[in-house]
Formats: structure tokens, C-alpha cells, sequence
């Protein structure tokens, strides 16, 4: 078989808020550039077999596994990466304070991506149980923190994000 | 990991999809949610030339109530299928069915309509479909056909779909009265695939289940029937338990599931027994109305 080099296509993604204009080869993941072409490296690559979702982010707000897709599928998308959480002033996201408060990270590989899967929680009309949590991050693995403190960071974000929210405060 | 060089379309309706087949000549890929072809192209152990990606396909996702039927297109994703009230309502099966296929993050991006192409015996939609009796729109260049989920999973990874051909949509039959359903799954840990799974779907009438379909995922090349089970189950009284457990355990029957990491034939045998007689009851308890507990069986034990 020839190899004939790959027409590069162009895309527009906005991630974090921002517009990038990119030239991407087809087989280039959506992971390889956020980190490598837009230098976001906070997204991780664990497993690289969409099992571990170390890798996740938010497409048009849903959370997905970015080792599994192409850049290219994302043009006229909506990202978000754990680079976009924390307030440009540097006040950290709820989600990100929680996980500070409880303790919900060791050595920090998962962090990202636990946080980036957890995100849709906040927006529930109820506040989720604790086997709710627990089935939305049942696609990232952790190896440090045996999840409970994970967990109770949710809980306690997503506690927080319902009672700011409630009309009696 | 890369996978090898390739060429990328985006298309903007089916058609446009089996014109990109045609011209690839065997050398194109369709791409849905990409959960099972995207590793595998990473590994390298498919190396399409065309990838043709059917995402921006305007409609293709909707699951709708049209003309006594459920239809779902191809694109729904399992998240969607999932949180779909009409399923829930008419064939929760489908819905307990996406729940149990890998995690919340694949389940944003995998489709019902690949899951069911990829023809995977470990996927779970097959067995689904079949005990559902499911059609399958597919389309290509002499047109469009329906063909019955019994007769498009063929073998390991072969279906009916011929090589220009797009799997657009599935359809259902609206359930009868007294209709009840349930898929229930045995996996190692979530987002494993199954080591055994068993769609059921009853019809029950004046205290008496009046027919039964079974169907078992991943205990053989293709989604498997289990008629002698179905026979056994039509007469028996809904409070009898003990009668219920006893006739789907012929599920058991005459099949082959192959020893691997999780777990061996002997074992696989049993399991699709005991699955077998949960699905059943859980399917009838629906069928009764009897939501409450269909729901408190769903957690604890197998999904
Ligand atoms: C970690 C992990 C765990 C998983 N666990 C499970 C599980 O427990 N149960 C389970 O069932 N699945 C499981 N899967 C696979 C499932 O998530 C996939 O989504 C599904 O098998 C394929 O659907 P897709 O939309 O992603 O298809 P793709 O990966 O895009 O395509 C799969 C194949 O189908 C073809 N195809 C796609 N769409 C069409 C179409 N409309 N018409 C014709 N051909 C088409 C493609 O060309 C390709 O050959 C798992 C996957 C991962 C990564
Ligand atoms: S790196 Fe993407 S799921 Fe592990
Ligand atoms: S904190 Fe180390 S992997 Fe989760």
C-alpha cells in the first residue's frame, strides 16, 4: 500500500473560552492536541485504551474520553480542561477547593479527569447520592486514594453547588 | 499510540456515507462514537485508508414513537438511550441495556447503532434486539432494507450489512399491554463487558405469562435465542417463582460459551442459568407494575 501524506484539515475549537484556528492531520487524538499543540498539558494520558479517563474533558459539556477521539471530530466544538476550572484571578473552581478540603487527591494523575467526569454533578436538580458519585466517576481509575475522600469531595461540592442554588440559600 | 495515516470525511447524510463506502472499495471505515474502532485503529489492527464520520448526520439520533413503533437512529448515543423517558415507559430493557455498557464517559460518545454494527458477541445490544425481535434499516446505493436482528448477526464481527451499506436506524415494535421487560448483566467490574447476560422480554395475561423471548449476550459467536427456555416459560402463573426459575434455566441448554479470563464453560453454563430466572422475574415484576421492586433489584448483585 501506498502512504500518501495525510490532507490536513482545518479546524476551530473554542477551548476554555478561547478560539484556536488549527491544521490537524486526521490521526491526530484530540489529547495529543490539547497538550502538545495547545501546550494544556493538565490533561493526562493514562492508560491510552479508554479505560482509565485520565484523559477526560467536556465536549459541549459532556464528559468524554479525549484518548478516544480525533481533533478533527471536535471542529465547531466546546471544550473544557481542567485548565479552564479555576477563575482567571486564580480562585479555585468549588470542585477544586472541595478536593483540597477532603483530601480527594495523592499523587494527582487522576485529578483531572475526576474532576472534568464529576462536573455534570453540580448542575442536578437533586443532589446525588453518594452510589450516584459513584457510578459517574465508575470510568476513571484511581490508584492512590481508595476513592472515599473522592467521593466526599463530590458529595460536599456538589452539597454546596445545591444550596447556593436553593431560593432559601 | 497512532494509529496508521488515513484520509477523513465528515458527511452530511447516509447517503453521502455509502457513495464514501463505494468509492473506498472496502478500504473505508464508518466512524459513530469511535469506543471500539478508534482502539482498535490505535493498535493498528484496523488501518482503514477512508474514515467516514457519520456524526454531523443532521437527525440521526432521534428515538421517537411514529407509526406503533419505536425508532431509534443509528447516531443515539447510550447516554441518551439511557435517559430516554419514552423508553423507559414502553421498553426499559433498553434502557437498563445502555446503563451496563462500559462507563458514563463511553457511554457519551458510543452509539446504539455501532454497538450493534460492530457485532462484538460480547456487545450488549445484540441479545437486546433479538429478544426484542428489533428491525434494522440499512442503506446503500440500490436502496434502503429492513432486515430482522435475527438475521443480520451472522458470525464473530459479521453482519447482514453489505459493503456500502449504513445501519440508519432501529425499529421496534410499541409493546403489547401486559409487556414487560429487563436486560440483566453479570459483569467482573464496571465497564467490563459480560461474562454473561440475558435479555428478557414477557407478555403476561390474567396471572399468566402468555409467551416469552430470551436472549443470551456472549455465550456464543452471535447473540443466541433460547426457545426451549421460552417454550417452558408460556403458561406459568406469575406468583410461581420457583416454576419461572426452573424454566429459563434452559437457557442453559445446548450452548457453548467458550473458557477465557472470565471464567470457564461449566461455570459461563450456570451463570446464564441463574441470569436467566432474575431476567424473567424482573421482566414479569414490570409486566405487574411492580416498579419498586424492579428498581430495588437493580442494585446489589448483577446489574
Ligand atoms: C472501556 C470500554 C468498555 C466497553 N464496554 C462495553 C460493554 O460492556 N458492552 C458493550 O456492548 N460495549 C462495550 N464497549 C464498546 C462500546 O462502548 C462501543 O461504543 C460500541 O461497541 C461501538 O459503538 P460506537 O458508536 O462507538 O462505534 P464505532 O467504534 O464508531 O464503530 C464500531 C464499528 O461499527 C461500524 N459502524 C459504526 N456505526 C455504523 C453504522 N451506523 N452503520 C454501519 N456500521 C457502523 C464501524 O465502522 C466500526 O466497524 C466498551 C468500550 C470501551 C472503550
Ligand atoms: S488515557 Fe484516555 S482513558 Fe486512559
Ligand atoms: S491520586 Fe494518584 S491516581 Fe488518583
Amino acid at each position: 500500500m501506498t502512504v500518501t501524506p495525510a490532507r490536513q484539515h482545518r479546524i476551530t475549537v473554542t477551548v476554555n473560552g478561547e478560539s484556536h484556528l488549527a491544521a490537524v492531520e486526521p490521526r491526530l487524538l484530540l489529547v495529543h492536541f490539547l497538550r502538545e499543540d495547545l501546550g494544556l498539558t493538565g490533561t493526562h494520558v493514562g492508560c491510552d485504551t479508554t479505560s482509565c479517563g485520565a484523559c477526560t474533558v467536556t465536549l459541549d459539556g459532556r464528559p468524554i474520553k479525549s484518548c478516544t477521539m480525533f481533533a478533527v471530530q471536535a471542529d465547531g466544538g466546546e471544550i473544557t480542561t481542567i485548565e479552564g476550572l479555576a477563575d482567571p484571578d486564580g480562585t479555585l473552581h468549588p470542585l477544586q477547593q472541595a478536593f483540597w478540603d477532603e483530601h480527594g487527591l495523592q499523587c494527582g494523575y487522576c485529578t483531572p479527569g475526576m474532576l472534568m467526569a464529576a462536573l455534570p454533578l453540580l448542575d442536578l436538580d437533586e443532589r446525588p447520592t453518594d452510589a450516584e458519585i459513584r457510578t459517574q466517576i465508575s470510568g476513571n481509575l484511581c490508584r492512590c486514594t481508595g476513592y472515599a475522600n473522592i467521593v466526599r469531595a463530590i458529595a460536599s461540592a456538589t452539597q454546596r453547588a445545591h444550596a447556593e442554588r436553593a431560593p432559601d440559600g | 499510540m497512532y494509529p496508521a495515516a488515513f484520509e477523513y470525511v465528515a458527511v452530511g447524510s447516509f447517503a453521502e456515507a455509502s457513495e464514501q463506502l463505494a468509492r473506498a472499495a472496502g478500504e473505508g471505515k464508518l466512524l459513530s462514537g469511535g469506543c471500539s474502532l478508534i482502539p482498535l485503529m490505535k493498535l493498528r489492527l484496523a488501518e482503514p485508508r477512508l474514515l467516514i464520520d457519520l456524526n454531523r448526520v443532521p437527525g440521526a439520533a432521534g428515538i421517537i414513537a411514529q407509526a406503533g413503533e419505536i425508532r431509534i437512529g443509528a447516531l443515539a448515543r447510550e447516554a441518551d438511550v439511557e435517559a430516554s423517558a419514552l423508553l423507559a415507559a414502553s421498553w426499559p430493557i433498553l434502557v437498563d441495556t445502555s446503563a451496563v455498557i462500559a462507563d458514563p464517559l463511553v457511554r457519551n460518545m458510543g452509539t446504539i447503532g455501532g454497538n450493534i454494527a460492530h457485532a462484538d458477541p460480547a456487545n450488549d445490544h445484540p441479545a437486546t434486539m433479538l429478544a426484542l425481535g428489533a428491525r434494522f434499516l440499512l442503506s446503500g446505493a440500490a436502496g434502503t432494507r429492513e432486515v430482522a436482528a435475527a438475521d443480520f448477526f451472522q458470525d464473530l464481527f459479521a453482519t447482514a450489512l453489505g459493503e456500502d451499506e449504513v445501519l440508519t436506524e432501529i425499529r421496534i415494535a410499541a409493546p403489547p399491554p401486559g409487556t414487560g421487560s429487563a436486560y440483566l448483566k453479570y459483569e467482573r467490574q464496571v465497564g467490563d463487558f459480560a461474562v454473561a447476560a440475558v435479555a428478557a422480554v414477557v407478555v403476561v395475561a390474567d396471572g399468566r405469562i402468555r409467551s416469552a423471548r430470551l436472549a443470551l449476550t456472549n455465550a456464543g459467536p452471535v447473540p443466541l435465542r433460547a426457545q426451549s427456555a421460552e417454550v417452558a416459560l408460556a403458561g406459568l402463573r406469575v406468583d410461581d417463582g420457583a416454576g419461572m426459575d426452573e424454566a429459563a434455566a434452559l437457557a442453559g441448554d445446548g450452548i457453548q460459551p467458550w473458557a477465557d479470563l472470565r471464567g470457564g464453560t461449566a461455570y459461563k453454563v450456570d451463570l446464564v442459568r441463574g441470569l436467566a430466572g432474575r431476567a424473567v422475574r424482573r421482566a414479569v415484576a414490570r409486566a405487574l407494575g411492580h416498579h419498586e421492586l424492579s428498581a430495588a433489584a437493580a442494585h446489589g448483585g448483577p446489574r
